[in-house]
C-alpha cells in the first residue's frame, strides 16, 4: 500500500490529553501540518496549519478559548468555522469578506482525536470499540514508513494471540489496539489504546514505553537502510479570487441560510428569546455587534443582533422586543413563529464593529438594545480585555438575558427604572471624560442614542471613539437631483427626475425590484455600481463600503454624477 | 541543486560585514546554494572565490587567488555576485552624511526565504503583536492608508506615507510617538527604510536590510543603520536593532511555505498589505524564481 495525501480514511492524530486548556496542538497527517485545539465549549478543532494572511503557523497562535488568535498581525479565527473575525490592521471594517481557515473533519472518541484528509468518508468506530472504558498509550514518533510500522507491531502479537489487522493502519491483539498515524511516507506516530484502564498505570504506561522503542529503533535502523521515499506533497488550497484581488470591500452577498426555531422562551416582559440552529453543522462566523435578516412569513424582513459569544456556532440567539405598537414585523415573529418552525435568515452582517484593541471599551444598552452588546461584552469577556457594560431598563421592565450577563467577569451594571432627568448624569458618569483609545458603542431608543452622544462629546469623546448602530434610517433623504441610470443587463437607459427614487423609476419601467423597508436600512435593495459616483443616503453600507462606490442601495441612493451604471 | 534565475545571478548578493573580515584570513558562507569563500587582501579590498578545500580561519594570500567572483564594498559590507553583477550598488546617498553614525548591525541566520524577510521588513501591521511596545502597541494596531508605487526609472519600489503610532520608535525616543515611514525596495533581497528622526525632525534615519539568500529557504539578515544619534553608543544602537530582529525571526521561521508564493492567490491580502504585493509583483515581472514559488503559467 502506498500512501496517498487524499486517503479519505479516518486516523488517530493526537491525545485528548493532547489538548489541555487553552493550548494549540502541531497534529500531522499524509503530509499536513495540523492547529489542534479545544475550544472552551469543549469542541475540537482541526485546522491547516496556517494563517491564511501570511501563513504562519497557527499553532504558535493564541487559544482564547473560542477564538485562536495569529500571532503575526492578531487575526482571529473562530472556533468550529474556522472564519476570520477580526483583522486588527483595518478594525473599523474588518473582516470585509468571508475568510475562512482550511478546516479538516474531526471526532474525539476513545481517548483519541481522530481526523482525515477529507470528508468523503463518515466516521466509523473501529471493530470493537464500543462498550470499553479506553485508556490511551503513551505515542511514540517513529521515523519510519507507517506500513512497515504496522507490520512490525503485528509481528508483537504473541505466538499463540495472532495479531488481527484492522481496517485505516491499525492492529489488534489481545485487549491492546495499536493505530499507525501516518504522519508522512516515512514518518508515523504509533497511538495504542487499552481496552480497559489497567490497575497500575504507570508501570503499565512504562511497560509498553519500554517496548515500543525497542520497536522503534530496530525500524529505525531498518529504514536508515533503504532508501527513503518521496515525501507527501499536499497541495496548499488556492484562496477565492475574490479573496485575493484586494478590493475595498466586497460586496455583501445576499445569500440565505434555512434555520430551525430550537427554542423560543420569555427571556423577560416583553422580551422573546429565539434559538435558530443550522439543520446541519454549524452557522457561519459572525463578528460581535453582527445582526442578520430574519425573512418572515408575511413577506417582511426584519433585522436583530446575534447574541452570541465567540465562537458559539451552533446556533444564532437573538432577542426580540413583543412590541404591541409592532407593525407586523416582531409581531408575527412572537406570535406565530414556534419552536421547530424554519425561517429563513441572511448571513450575519456587521455595521457595528468592535475595536478590540482598546483600552477601555464601554457598551450602554437601553431596553432590547442589549442584544448587540451581550455579544460584544462575551467576546471581550473571552479576551479577558477591559469594558464596562450599563444595561437600562424602564421600571416596570424586566431585563432581558439576565443569567448570561451575570455569567460575565466584567463590570456589568444594571440600571433599572432611571427616572428620564436623571439618565443623562448616569450616561455622563458612566462614560467619565475620554482618553486615549477608549470606545462607547451605545445601542437603544433613538433619543438615548442622542443622549449617549451629546454627552459623549462634550466630555471630549472623539466621533470615532462613539460607535451606534441605526436600525432604522432617520436621516432626511435629499432626493432633489437628477441624473440617468444604465441598467446594464435589462440594457435600459432610465431618467432619475428629482423627487423620484431610482426604484420608482425602475418599477415605473415595469422592472420587478425586491425591497423591504425602502429607507435605506434593511439591505434587500442592494445594487452593484458598474460605473459612476454614488450619493448614498442609506445607513445599510458601511463607510468602506461607500467608499468603494462599487455598490449602493437604490431605495435612497442617488448619483453625483450625470450617469450611474447599475447591475440590474 | 535549484536553477538561479539570470536576474538573481546577476544581482549584487550580500556577503559579509567588511571589517569582520580579516586581510589574510579565508572565511566561507553559503551564498545561492554555492559554498564560497572571501578574504582581503593587503590594501583591503575584498576577494571572493567558489570556495574549493579551504577551510574557515585559513590562512591565503589573496595575490594568489586567480579564479575571483566580482566583488565590491557598500554600506560598511562585502558584496559579490555569481553573474554579471552592474557597475554600480544601488544607492543610499544618506551613507555618505558626514554627522551619520553609520553602523553594521550584525548578520542573523533565518530559517526563510529572503523575498519572505523583505516582505516582513516591509510590514507595518504586526508591529503591535511581534514587536509590542516597541515598534507598535495595542490600542494602536490600524494601519492607516500610504501610498506605494513601482518606479520606473528607478526600478523600485516605493511606499510612501506610511504613519504608526510607535512606543519607541528608536533608542533615542522616550515617549509614543507617530513615526513615518518610507520604504525603498531597491533590490529584490534589500530594503531601505527612512523614519522620522527624534532628534531632528528636518531628516530622517535610516535602517536598511541586505539578505544574503543562502538557499532557497535560508537566508542571512545583514543590517545597517545610519543614525542621527548623539547620544546612544553604538553598541546600544545594535542591540536595539537586534532585539528587534530576534522578535522577527521566531515569527518568520514558522511561516509556511519558506518561499515567498507569488500567485496572488495563494495568501489574503489587506489594504495594509499594498507593499507586499507591489513588491510580488515586481519579483514576479523580473522573472525572479530563487526563493519564491513562482507564478504557474
Ligand atoms: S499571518 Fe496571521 S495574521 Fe498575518
Amino acid at each position: 500500500m502506498t500512501l496517498s495525501v487524499s486517503d479519505p480514511t479516518w486516523y488517530p492524530i493526537a491525545s485528548s490529553e493532547d489538548l489541555p486548556f487553552r493550548h494549540v496542538y502541531a497534529g500531522q497527517l499524509l503530509g499536513r501540518e495540523l492547529a489542534v485545539w479545544r475550544a472552551d465549549d469543549g469542541n475540537v478543532n482541526v485546522w491547516e496549519n496556517r494563517c491564511l494572511h501570511r501563513g504562519v503557523r497557527l499553532s504558535i497562535g493564541i487559544n482564547e478559548g473560542g477564538e485562536l488568535k495569529c500571532q503575526y498581525h492578531g487575526w482571529r479565527y473562530a472556533n468550529r468555522s474556522a472564519g476570520c473575525t477580526y483583522i486588527p490592521a483595518h478594525p473599523a471594517d474588518a473582516p470585509a469578506r468571508r475568510i475562512q481557515n482550511r478546516t479538516y473533519p474531526v471526532r474525539e472518541a476513545y481517548g483519541l482525536i481522530w481526523s482525515a484528509a477529507n470528508d468523503e468518508q463518515a466516521f466509523r468506530p473501529f471493530p470493537g470499540a464500543e462498550g470499553h472504558d479506553w485508556f490511551a498509550l503513551r505515542p511514540m514518533p517513529v521515523n519510519a514508513a507507517p506500513e512497515d510500522v504496522l507490520a512490525a507491531l503485528a509481528g508483537l502479537a504473541p505466538d499463540d494471540q495472532p495479531a488481527d489487522l484492522l481496517p485505516g493502519l491499525a492492529v489488534r491483539f489481545g485487549g491492546t489496539y495499536y493505530f499507525v498515524q501516518p504522519v508522512d511516507a516515512c514518518r508515523a506516530v504509533i497511538r495504542g489504546l487499552l481496552a480497559e484502564p489497567p490497575a497500575e498505570p504507570v508501570a503499565t504506561l512504562r511497560h509498553y514505553n519500554e517496548t515500543l522503542t525497542k520497536l522503534r529503533d530496530r525500524l529505525e535502523r531498518a529504514a536508515r537502510k533503504k532508501p527513503a521515499p518521496e515525501p507527501l506533497q499536499p497541495a496548499f488550497d488556492k484562496v477565492s479570487a475574490d479573496l485575493a484581488t484586494m478590493p475595498d470591500i466586497a460586496i455583501p452577498k445576499g445569500n440565505t441560510i434555512t434555520v430551525v426555531v430550537k427554542r423560543k422562551w420569555t427571556s423577560a416582559d416583553g422580551v422573546i428569546g429565539f434559538e435558530l440552529a443550522a439543520r446541519t453543522g454549524h452557522l457561519p462566523t459572525f463578528q460581535p455587534g453582527a445582526h442578520i435578516d430574519i425573512h418572515l412569513p408575511n413577506g417582511m424582513t426584519r433585522q436583530y443582533s446575534i447574541t452570541n459569544g465567540p465562537g458559539e456556532l451552533m446556533s444564532y440567539i437573538i432577542g426580540v422586543k413583543a412590541e404591541s405598537a409592532s407593525k407586523g414585523g416582531s409581531k408575527v415573529l412572537v406570535e406565530t413563529v414556534r419552536e421547530g418552525d424554519l425561517l429563513s435568515i441572511s448571513e450575519p452582517r456587521n455595521n457595528f464593529p468592535l475595536r478590540r484593541d482598546a483600552t477601555r471599551t464601554v457598551l450602554i444598552a437601553g431596553g432590547i438594545g442589549i442584544t448587540p452588546l451581550l455579544s460584544m461584552a462575551r467576546f471581550l469577556d473571552k479576551s479577558s480585555l477591559p469594558y464596562e457594560l450599563h444595561y437600562f431598563t424602564r421600571a416596570g421592565e424586566t431585563v432581558a438575558f439576565r443569567a448570561d450577563l451575570e455569567a460575565l467577569h466584567g463590570k456589568v451594571t444594571f440600571h433599572t427604572g432611571v427616572p428620564r432627568d436623571e439618565i443623562g448624569a448616569t450616561i455622563a458618569s458612566a462614560l467619565g471624560q475620554w482618553s486615549m483609545a477608549q470606545h462607547v458603542y451605545v445601542c437603544g431608543p433613538g433619543p438615548m442614542l442622542e443622549t449617549v452622544r451629546e454627552t459623549a462629546a462634550a466630555q471630549g469623546w472623539p466621533e470615532e471613539a462613539i460607535h451606534f448602530e441605526y436600525f432604522k434610517n432617520d436621516k432626511v433623504i435629499d432626493n432633489s437631483s437628477a441624473f440617468d441610470v444604465e441598467l446594464a443587463r435589462s440594457a435600459m437607459t432610465l431618467h432619475v427626475p428629482s423627487g423620484k427614487t431610482i426604484m420608482e423609476v425602475m418599477r415605473d419601467a415595469g422592472l420587478t425590484v425586491p425591497s423591504s423597508c425602502e429607507q435605506g436600512a434593511c439591505g434587500t435593495c442592494l445594487t452593484t455600481v458598474i460605473e459612476g459616483d454614488v450619493d448614498h443616503q442609506d445607513v445599510y453600507l458601511n463607510n468602506s463600503e461607500k467608499a468603494s462606490n462599487r455598490c449602493m442601495m437604490t431605495c435612497v441612493s442617488r448619483a453625483k454624477s450625470a450617469r450611474l451604471v447599475l447591475d440590474i | 541543486m535549484p536553477s538561479i534565475d539570470p536576474t538573481t545571478r546577476d544581482l549584487w548578493q550580500v556577503i559579509a560585514a567588511t571589517d569582520e573580515i580579516a586581510p589574510g584570513i579565508v572565511e566561507t558562507t553559503l551564498l545561492l546554494d554555492t559554498p564560497i569563500a572571501l578574504t582581503r587582501d593587503n590594501a583591503g579590498n575584498p576577494v571572493v572565490w567558489r570556495r574549493t578545500d579551504e577551510e574557515q580561519g585559513d590562512e591565503v594570500d589573496a595575490e594568489a587567488i586567480l579564479d575571483r567572483l566580482p566583488a565590491t564594498t557598500g554600506y560598511g559590507y562585502i558584496w559579490t555576485s555569481l553573474g554579471n553583477p552592474p557597475a554600480d550598488l544601488f544607492p543610499i546617498p544618506e551613507y555618505a552624511e558626514a554627522d551619520r553614525k553609520n553602523m553594521s548591525c550584525g548578520s542573523i541566520g533565518i530559517h526563510v526565504s529572503a523575498p519572505r524577510a523583505v516582505e516582513n521588513f516591509l510590514d507595518m501591521g504586526h508591529f503591535p503583536y511581534v514587536h509590542t511596545d516597541i515598534l507598535g502597541a495595542e490600542p494602536h494596531t490600524e494601519v492607516k492608508e500610504y501610498d506605494v508605487e513601482v518606479s520606473e526609472e528607478r526600478d523600485e519600489v516605493l511606499a510612501t506615507r506610511c504613519r504608526f503610532i510607535q512606543p519607541r520608535a528608536a533608542k533615542s525616543a522616550t515617549t509614543a510617538m507617530e513615526v513615518e515611514y518610507v520604504y525603498r525596495v531597491p533590490h529584490p533581497f534589500c530594503s531601505v527604510l527612512y523614519k522620522s528622526c527624534p532628534e531632528d525632525e528636518s531628516r530622517r534615519d535610516v535602517i536598511a536590510i541586505f539578505l544574503q539568500p543562502m538557499t532557497e529557504e535560508r537566508c542571512r539578515a545583514h543590517l545597517l543603520q545610519s543614525m542621527i544619534d548623539s547620544t546612544s553608543t553604538i553598541t546600544d544602537l545594535r542591540r536595539f536593532q537586534q532585539t528587534i530582529f530576534g522578535q522577527d525571526k521566531p515569527i518568520l521561521e514558522n511561516q509556511y511555505p519558506k518561499r515567498l508564493p507569488l500567485d496572488p492567490r495563494s495568501e489574503t491580502p489587506i489594504r495594509a498589505d499594498k507593499s507586499a504585493i507591489a513588491y510580488r509583483r515586481w519579483l514576479s515581472q523580473k522573472g525572479i524564481t530563487y526563493g519564491v514559488i513562482p507564478m504557474a503559467s
